[in-house]
């Protein structure tokens, strides 16, 4: 194996996070995202799901042990270091994070701008992304004139704009109805099937039970239950 | 830089309010520092003139001979200090006594001034020190009577010229401050309004140098627009002066381009002291 191309994308090693004013939110928390694997993490409120997100994406950094989130290690980071992971990385949130005074294709480009990307390449490449994600006649619409479903197509779409190695989404079909649900889902599975690796934070213990994809439960900050494990049993958790 | 500088205007566009009320805090800032300085280039230029009207005169004992005048002069117009040494009659002292006190003229009469030696002094000379230091250097002649160099009004010269450039610089150094913390509150409402795109630009890889760029563009601009309307306002207030009350004098190109760039370095200098902090504010 190539050793400066690891087989994983995401590995925590030990990893504790405690925060000076709410205490311990992770503590000893290890595991690993091999490259193109599709992950749900799923756990109640306050368990930790979001914090061990934050932590893939640098947001925050442990407390104790180390983070790899494809080459680039936790340990010594710098700021420079961590805008460069991030174009490695896609991120999608619950509230889709759309720039409200922007259009459709304005918001991807800006993702495409902001890194570098020279112009005359923007508009074919939003071109695509919009058409990956069904989402094709609505280039010149206003987030606010779309449903939650197609708003969180367009962030997933700007997400994908780097051409990340994995996609870390958080809550990503918390705010939207079973038919989005299943349609946003089904896109993230065509992403992974092409190749990107998803973590995937979710309370729809619907969607995980359907699918046979990993599940990885956080309770009180640290992992019960890996479905990768030997010793297999059924998650404690119910929402 | 093409989407620094349209994020910059879209800066302007978003919070137009805000933007004018910081371009109006730059010019008004500049506007008083700049009011000041036209008091001072005015002192400076009317002391210019009356400083090079500083002359030290030697008044002669009656008895002096025309050779030892003479031998005096081309002694003293050799000083390097000396620009000009002129010798003057007692019926010259008595016609310029007499034209200098216009309607008092008759009280004069001809053998009541002395002749004396008028020296002029140099550019760049004429300060209280060395002016004392010549006037000791032509007191050793035998046949000088006494040396008048009003002493006291050139000391007052300078002190009225030292207390209005320190003025200036503390004064100007006090609005630029203001102007400073004025841009850098208004960055810190700007980065709040955007803290949204900030927090994208973050989350797809944007260096903070990216992230930063657009508020330096801003604050550069804003700093430019409110040093010319300043310069606009200076100029306004120093034309009604002229017409109102006394002639003025105002800035030379050079001076109101170092104006405009006074106004441009305190916007980037603003925003570069608040906006690394605020943006790592933002989540």
């Amino acid at each position: 194996m190539d050793a400066s191309r690891p087989a994983f994308v995401i590995r925590f090693a030990n990893v504790s996070k405690e925060y000076p004013r709410t205490g311990i939110a992770l503590s000893d928390v290890s595991f690993t995202v091999s490259k193109g694997e599709f992950v749900f993490l799923t756990g109640p409120s306050g368990a930790g799901k979001s914090t061990i997100l934050k932590l893939t994406y640098f947001d925050e950094l442990p407390t104790r042990g180390d983070v790899w989130v494809s080459t680039t290690r936790s340990k010594g980071v710098s700021r420079k270091e961590i805008s460069m992971l991030r174009r490695k990385l896609g991120v999608v949130f619950q509230d889709f994070r759309l720039l409200e005074d922007r259009t459709v294709e304005q918001n991807i480009a800006f993702a495409l701008d902001v890194i570098g990307t020279p112009q005359e390449k923007i508009h074919g490449k939003v071109s695509r992304l919009l058409a990956q994600v069904g989402l094709a006649s609505k280039a010149t619409s206003m987030p606010r004139e779309l449903s939650g479903g197609e708003q969180q197509r367009v962030a997933i779409a700007r997400a994908l704009a780097n051409d990340p190695v994995v996609l870390v989404a958080d809550e990503p079909t918390g705010n939207l109805d079973d038919r989005a649900t299943r349609g946003v889902f089904q896109l993230l599975r065509e992403i992974n099937a092409a190749g990107t690796a998803v973590l995937m934070a979710t309370h729809n213990l619907d969607l995980v039970k359907r699918s046979e994809l990993r599940v990885l439960e956080i309770n009180r900050g640290a992992v019960v239950y890996d479905s990768n494990d030997e010793k297999r049993r059924q998650p404690e958790f119910t929402p | 830089m093409r989407l620094a500088a349209r994020e910059a205007l879209l800066g302007f566009r978003r919070a137009p309010v805000l933007s004018a009320l910081s371009i109006t805090t730059i010019a008004f800032s500049l506007f008083a520092f700049g009011l000041f300085s036209l008091v001072a280039l005015n002192i400076r230029s009317t002391l210019q003139a009356m400083e090079s009207r500083v002359e030290i005169r030697a008044f002669l004992v009656d008895s002096t001979t025309p050779e030892s005048i003479a031998a005096a002069m081309g002694d003293i117009g050799g000083f390097p200090e000396v620009a000009r040494v002129e010798y003057i009659t007692r019926e010259q002292a008595l016609e310029r006594a007499r034209s200098e006190l216009g309607e008092f003229k008759d009280v004069f009469e001809a053998g009541f001034l002395p002749a004396s030696i008028d020296v002029r002094l140099r550019d760049g000379f004429r300060d209280p020190a060395t002016v004392r230091k010549i006037a000791e250097r032509i007191k050793v002649y035998s046949f000088v009577d006494d040396v008048r160099f009003g002493e006291e009004w050139v000391q007052k010269l300078y002190s009225i010229r030292n207390v209005a450039t320190a003025a200036g610089v503390i004064l100007g150094l006090a609005f630029a401050a203001v102007s400073i913390i004025v841009i850098g509150a208004t960055i810190r409402m700007a980065v709040m309004a955007r803290s949204r795109e900030i927090s994208i630009m973050r989350l797809v890889g944007a260096t903070d140098g990216f992230i930063q760029r657009p508020f330096l563009i801003e604050g550069l601009v804003k700093g430019l627009l409110g040093g010319a309307l300043a310069l606009l306002l200076t100029w306004f207030a120093s034309s009604l002066i002229t017409r109102y009350f006394i002639q003025t004098e105002f800035f030379d190109a050079k001076l109101a381009f170092l104006g405009l760039l006074g106004g441009a370095l305190i916007g980037v200098v603003g925003s570069a002291v608040s906006v690394g902090r605020q943006i790592r504010r933002v989540q």
